[in-house]
């Protein structure tokens, strides 16, 4: 097993806060636009060099989503951010018309997603984004794991033509990847190399899998772990490559096990390899208040969880 | 050009539109009548559009031109009238409307890439919105040219709608101009009676914008005077409103003071019918 180590703890929307402000002073096209949530989202440095490209909609979604569309008509490239409840769903029609069928190249950058968000409970803490997100034809689907890659991945998309949901949260994680990374859309990134079972994690989950591959190799088991950044598009040929060497997955994911991570790794499978999978995501529920580690324990999201679902696999496997 | 052509122009438009849901079966003449007297004014006379060899040249972008947004998306049939009478496709695709592979969708959209559209509308209440995104660019561009955009008056009972109309005076959106489309009428019926929208224009002057009551929207003198009138509003801090009043259906008699028509189609008699009260004068597609 790789040995990964990591030197502090940071949040991933505190990675787009720092893309965004390499984009505000590289980027003239570049607009961000908030929803009364400047500080929850990291954009003061980019408003302090930026003045005049910085959008306050108020608390009005909607509008912000319809606005970041028309910016787009003069050649703007709009960052519109918010929370992920209030970046999806709360807009999903703006999103769809406006963006999506237009083919806008609107950036949606969605903070606070999952059960991390803690205490303020289900009301904030989608579970559903990535898959109202993937369902949209056009739409590409970004989840990075800790900071130095949602900072690379922000600065990426501002390059790429079309609209774009990235999605980040507000705990502390490991910072364990490359300050210098590239980050390349649609391209998973194997994070360890191994031979009895793959993981594939998105998100807040790599880490997860990481401490899981140190237990597995405890107890024999060379697991191989994929970071999944791109739900969509899905780099199908690394799952399919891992997976027909392994010929056990997991898939893990803050979200629920309906419609996200795993059901796209899942179709992908079922069309090219008979393997069993495991999903390490939530159970199709609402979360609720507590401290995210809390919730992490409660709802099954842990290295823990990823370890068994291994075993099952594997087991299955025969 | 001259009013008499102008209304030649609007006579063959509301030819087209009967004749298009004619043709598939479908869609919506009632609004699409009710607004032509506005769209050709703004296409043929007042707006400033980017021409190449005297046929517009359609740019996404529109830098330097005036922009139009229809958010009322389901009257497509005046305005895919008026941009092919004005030369961005031809207007024997006019025929298309609605049929399968084709352009016309039901309601518009940019993904086939049809020439004047910007973006997609149909699902009410975001047009208000992406008019003021497009306003926004321009300013960042520093591009001193108008942004229209015209909504239903039913329409007006969208939530997304007074989020937009909260944002552009506060944001000093004064190159921007919405039209409402107050015919009164909506799919359920007057729209006093489904859900009644109350003092509109007061709504809107307490919301800060610069309001304007057009009262014959369906008189092509006054909608010409009108449109002068917001543009001369224009520039000066607030963005502008015009409550545009029309009759649905106008031009066709048995199609004018009722809802009926919103939102269906003339058989072969009622198209004769309809047909035999607008002039041909550009030619039929």
């Amino acid at each position: 097993m790789k040995k990964y180590t990591y030197t502090e703890k940071k949040d991933t929307r505190s990675g787009f806060g720092a893309g965004m402000e390499v984009l505000g002073n590289t980027n003239p096209n570049v607009v961000a636009l908030c929803a009364d949530l400047v500080a929850s989202l990291k954009l003061e440095a980019f408003i302090r060099d930026n003045p005049e490209r910085f959008i306050q909609t108020g608390i009005a979604e909607a509008n912000m989503i319809g606005i970041s569309a028309g910016l787009t008509i003069g050649g703007k490239i709009p960052f519109a951010s918010t929370f992920a409840n209030f970046a999806t769903g709360r807009v999903y029609d703006q999103i769809r018309q406006s963006v999506a069928y237009s083919g806008k190249n609107v950036k949606i950058c969605a903070s606070h997603a999952g059960l991390t968000l803690g205490e303020d409970g289900a009301t904030h803490q989608i579970l559903e984004d990535l898959g109202l997100m993937k369902m949209l034809p056009h739409m590409t689907v970004i989840n990075p794991c800790d900071y130095n890659q949602t900072k690379a991945a922000t600065i990426a998309i501002a390059d790429y033509e079309g609209p774009v949901y990235l999605r980040f949260g507000r705990p502390v994680v490991p910072v364990f990847t490359p300050a210098d990374q590239k980050f390349e859309i649609g391209k998973a990134w194997t994070v360890n190399e191994g031979k009895d079972v793959s993981i594939f994690a998105t998100g807040h989950l790599v880490w997860e899998a990481i401490l899981a591959g140190e237990i597995l190799e405890q107890e024999g088991i060379d697991a191989e772990i994929i970071n999944i950044h791109t739900i969509k598009p899905l780099d199908e040929e690394a799952i399919l490559k891992s997976a027909g060497k392994t010929r056990a997955v997991v898939t893990a994911e803050e979200h629920n096990r309906l419609g996200g991570l795993g059901d796209s790794v899942a179709q992908v499978l079922i069309k090219n390899l008979l393997v069993p999978q495991e999903y390490v995501a939530v159970n199709d529920s609402f979360g609720e208040s507590g401290t995210p580690d809390q919730l992490m324990q409660k709802y099954g999201l842990t290295a823990q969880n990823i370890v068994e679902a291994a075993r099952k696999a594997i087991a299955r496997r025969g | 050009m001259e009013i008499n052509q102008l209304k030649d122009v609007a006579s063959q438009v509301r030819r087209d539109i009967v004749r298009m849901v004619h043709g598939c079966k479908s869609g919506h003449p009632g609004g699409s009548l009710g607004c032509t007297d506005l769209l050709v004014a703004l296409y043929f006379e007042k707006m400033k559009l980017a021409e190449k060899d005297g046929k517009p040249a359609f740019e996404m972008d529109g830098k330097g031109e005036d922009l139009f947004f229809l958010s009322n998306g389901h009257i497509s049939p005046v305005w895919y009238s008026v941009l092919a009478r004005r030369g961005y496709f031809d207007v024997s695709e006019l025929g298309t409307f609605r049929k399968l592979n084709t352009r016309l969708q039901g309601h518009p959209t940019t993904h086939d890439g049809l020439p004047g559209v910007r973006i997609a509308s149909g699902s009410l209440g975001q047009g208000l919105s992406v008019a003021i995104g497009a306003a926004l660019a321009k300013r960042l561009n520093k591009d001193e040219s108008n942004v229209f955009v015209l909504m239903g008056d039913g329409e007006q009972q969208e939530g997304q709608v007074w989020e937009a109309a909260a944002f552009a005076p506060h944001h000093k959106m004064d190159k921007l101009i919405a039209f409402i489309d107050y015919n009164g009428q909506q799919i359920d019926g007057p729209t006093i009676s489904v859900l009644d929208n109350r003092d509109l224009a007061e709504k809107y002057k307490a919301f800060g914008w610069e309001v304007i009551e057009l009262a014959k929207g369906n008189d092509m003198p006054s909608v010409l005077e009108g449109i002068d009138r917001a543009r001369a509003a224009s520039g000066k801090g607030k963005p502008v409103a015009v409550i545009l009043h029309t009759e649905m259906g106008y031009g066709v008699d048995y199609m004018m003071g009722t809802h009926k028509w919103h939102g269906a189609a003339p058989n072969d008699e009622q198209l004769a019918v309809a047909l035999a009260q607008l002039p041909e004068t550009l030619g039929d597609y």
